[in-house]
């Protein structure tokens, strides 16, 4: 800092002289902060002013105590451009520890609540004839992968043959519409995709239709445009030259097509269908509207109310029983058995592209 | 390849033989492009045709005795756009501090780490921010706004009644919040990322501490990014269902306390809490409120793509 600018600051003295805290001295008034809360509030707990230790609290007034110290210390140290550089640290710090404390507050009690019912039970019965403790989401596990299966079966072709046409062969308006309206689609609410599939259902089927595959229909609507984002990224990524030297050996475009591009990029391809997937599986009101809620197996998705696991969790915590607890506590672990799937279907979506992406892609 | 040369010299440019598959498969992916087109022309062409009826319901078909159509879904209207826009208020700056601690302040090494981590919450379903929202902040906040009414009820925003159980509309925006973050901060992050870094490193050269390089480089740079970032989150915000349905109780009111029990619903709440003993009318309501939902998100969301789509630089926003 020896090359800071020569002006004279509010304080008036030269910031060339001004002094400099040592290295690293936020983290420890940082982590004093926090430890100055947490002192006051395991006060406040033994004296009986609260009843539990408020973790959250002693972190965020920690945080917040931290913000203002490290302004007034650099402003008296440092000078003024400096405590306004370290302020803005802070706060940019600040945001993300705020951020951080719902999500881990989320995972904690997702996982503390939801194992109470992780049994072999909840994995093989359903909630029929049950109405109060015991009895388990088979029928709602079942039905969410027989729907989102549909759904990706639906979705998988369209959105690759649209992104192939978008990258291959797309020029001129109808391209740059298709690109425009699937930006626009990925912003269609999800509950307005669930009103269109029973819509179009409704129409041929009369106002009663619950059924497995208009749940597809509207997953499937939430589903292709993410598809074909992520598979236009893809293919977009594969090198010309693969492409001209196809050509100059007379393959045509279709084959090329087939045998080059689509095997070069299949890891990435199949990276990007499975984040959609990992993406719409949690989606609970558009199934809400199309697929019903039942309490007994049903394989069929062409016919009668089918249960998926978003909204067995949702029915759990909404319709309670006249005893609440076990109702409560199903609606947990089905919150957590949905959260280890979708970080599953993530955590392998991303070690397919990392373990099988072809070698020039970085 | 000698055949070539004794080929007789054609007039006009040499014509590539057209193949059977090369037509199939052309025809195909244009036929799939198109169906997207089409999908959304469908989605709101049924909506129409199923909301018909409401716009023209008589008086007294409707739910909530309504007079008519706009008076029921005026309050919806008014609660879905509040409730996004607290959200919004909420997580703006937090998105904002996210990307730049991101993308310019945590070290280098970790910084991807951290970006996943903000990700993580992106793939938690919205039923279980609900579910978490109801049974664990509501619970944990409520006394905090017990303190706030008593000491700030005098300004309206925090007049009581205070509700008892914490399900309140500022308990729904803070879920709310938490749910648009992923998207908002992975926008700006790719356009903080994007500044460029000869004009930070001339910033930093002159003397310039991090905070002042980041005004005067990267934050004019990314300006059109950080609006486009914050009405995607609105859109998001705009057609959030469950947690909404879940958290809020709801109330058929316009009004701007934050604290009551008697909170303005959402159109897409409603239409969760509504649709499974809807019938009649009461159905093709329900519809179209779904399609005013629609209309707005989509004129949000194309407002949104056109000011990334202007500045082509910013390809950032997926």
């Amino acid at each position: 800092m020896s090359v800071a600018i020569r002006q004279n600051t509010s304080t008036g003295s030269n910031t060339l002289t001004a002094g400099k805290l040592p290295k690293g001295i936020s983290w420890w008034i940082l982590v004093g902060s926090w430890i100055v809360f947490i002192a006051v509030f395991l006060l406040l707990k033994a004296s009986g002013t609260t009843a539990d230790f408020n973790v959250v609290g002693a972190f965020f007034f920690g945080t917040v105590l931290f913000d203002v110290l490290i302004v007034v210390i650099s402003r008296v140290v440092e000078g003024g451009r400096k405590a306004k550089d370290r302020l803005v640290t802070s706060l940019v710090t600040t945001a993300f520890i705020v951020t951080l404390l719902p999500l881990i507050s989320l995972i904690y009690t997702v996982i503390s609540r939801g194992v109470a019912r992780f049994d072999v039970a909840y994995f093989n019965e359903s909630m029929r004839n049950i109405i109060s403790v015991g009895g388990g989401a088979l029928h709602a596990i079942v039905g969410t992968l027989e729907v989102t299966a549909f759904a990706t079966l639906i979705s998988v072709p369209i959105g690759i043959l649209t992104s192939i046409y978008l990258v291959e062969y797309g020029r001129g308006r109808l391209a740059r519409s298709i690109t425009f309206f699937v930006d626009v689609m990925t912003g269609i609410p999800s509950i307005v995709a669930g009103l269109f599939a029973y819509s179009l259902f409704a129409i041929f089927a009369g106002p009663a239709i619950r059924a497995g595959v208009v749940g597809s229909v509207a997953l499937s609507v939430l589903m292709i445009p993410v598809v074909v984002r992520s598979s236009e990224e893809i293919l977009k990524i594969v090198p010309n030259e693969l492409r001209e030297a196809s050509y100059a050996l007379g393959v045509p475009k279709w084959l090329t097509i087939l045998k080059i591009i689509l095997p070069t990029s299949l890891a990435g391809l199949t990276t990007g269908v499975m984040l959609a997937i990992s993406r719409v599986i949690g989606e609970t009101a558009p199934l809400l509207l199309t697929t019903g809620f039942t309490t007994s197996m049903n394989y069929n998705l062409f016919s009668d109310r089918m249960m998926t696991l978003p909204v067995f969790v949702y029915t759990q915590y909404a319709n309670q029983g006249p005893i609440a607890t076990p109702y409560v506590e199903r609606a947990w672990t089905g919150a957590l058995v949905l959260i280890i799937i979708v970080m599953l279907l993530n955590l392998l979506a991303r070690l397919i592209g990392r373990i099988f992406a072809p070698k020039f892609s970085r | 390849m000698t055949a070539t040369a004794e080929r007789p010299v054609s007039t006009g440019r040499p014509k590539a033989k057209i193949r059977l598959g090369d037509r199939v498969f052309s025809t195909a992916t244009v036929l799939s492009g198109s169906l997207i087109l089409l999908v959304l022309v469908l989605v709101a062409a049924f909506l129409v045709a199923q909301s018909l009826p409401a716009f023209f319901a008589a008086k007294g078909t409707l739910p909530d005795s309504s007079t008519n159509f706009w008076t029921y879904v005026g309050p919806l209207v008014f609660g879905t756009v509040w409730a996004a826009f607290l959200a919004l208020i909420i997580a703006t700056p937090l998105a904002l501090g996210i990307a730049l601690f991101i993308s310019h302040y945590a070290p280098r090494r970790i910084s991807q780490l951290l970006g996943y981590i903000i990700d993580l919450l992106a793939a938690v379903p919205s039923v279980v921010f609900g579910l978490w929202g109801v049974l664990v902040l509501a619970p944990f906040i409520q006394p905090f706004y017990n303190t706030l009414v008593d000491k700030l009820g005098w300004i309206p925003l925090f007049a009581g009644p205070v509700s008892g159980t914490g399900k309140t509309i500022l308990t729904a925006a803070i879920v709310l919040a938490v749910m648009v973050l992923p998207i908002m901060t992975a926008v700006m992050r790719e356009i903080f990322l994007q500044a460029p870094v000869l004009h930070e490193e001339a910033a930093l050269a002159l003397g310039a501490t991090r905070w002042e390089m980041i005004r005067m480089a990267v934050l004019p740079f990314a300006r059109s990014g950080i609006v486009s970032a914050i009405m995607l989150g609105l859109g998001r915000a705009l057609g959030e269902t469950l947690a909404i349905a879940i958290v809020l109780s709801p109330a058929t009111v316009i009004n701007v306390f934050l604290l009551t029990s008697q909170n303005p619903n959402t159109i897409a709440a409603n239409i969760a809490l509504q649709f499974n003993e809807a019938q009649g009318v009461g159905l093709n309501t329900l519809i179209a409120s779904g399609l005013i939902l629609f209309v707005i998100t989509l004129l949000i969301n194309m407002l949104a793509r056109y000011v990334v789509n202007r500045r082509k630089d910013f390809s950032g926003a997926n």
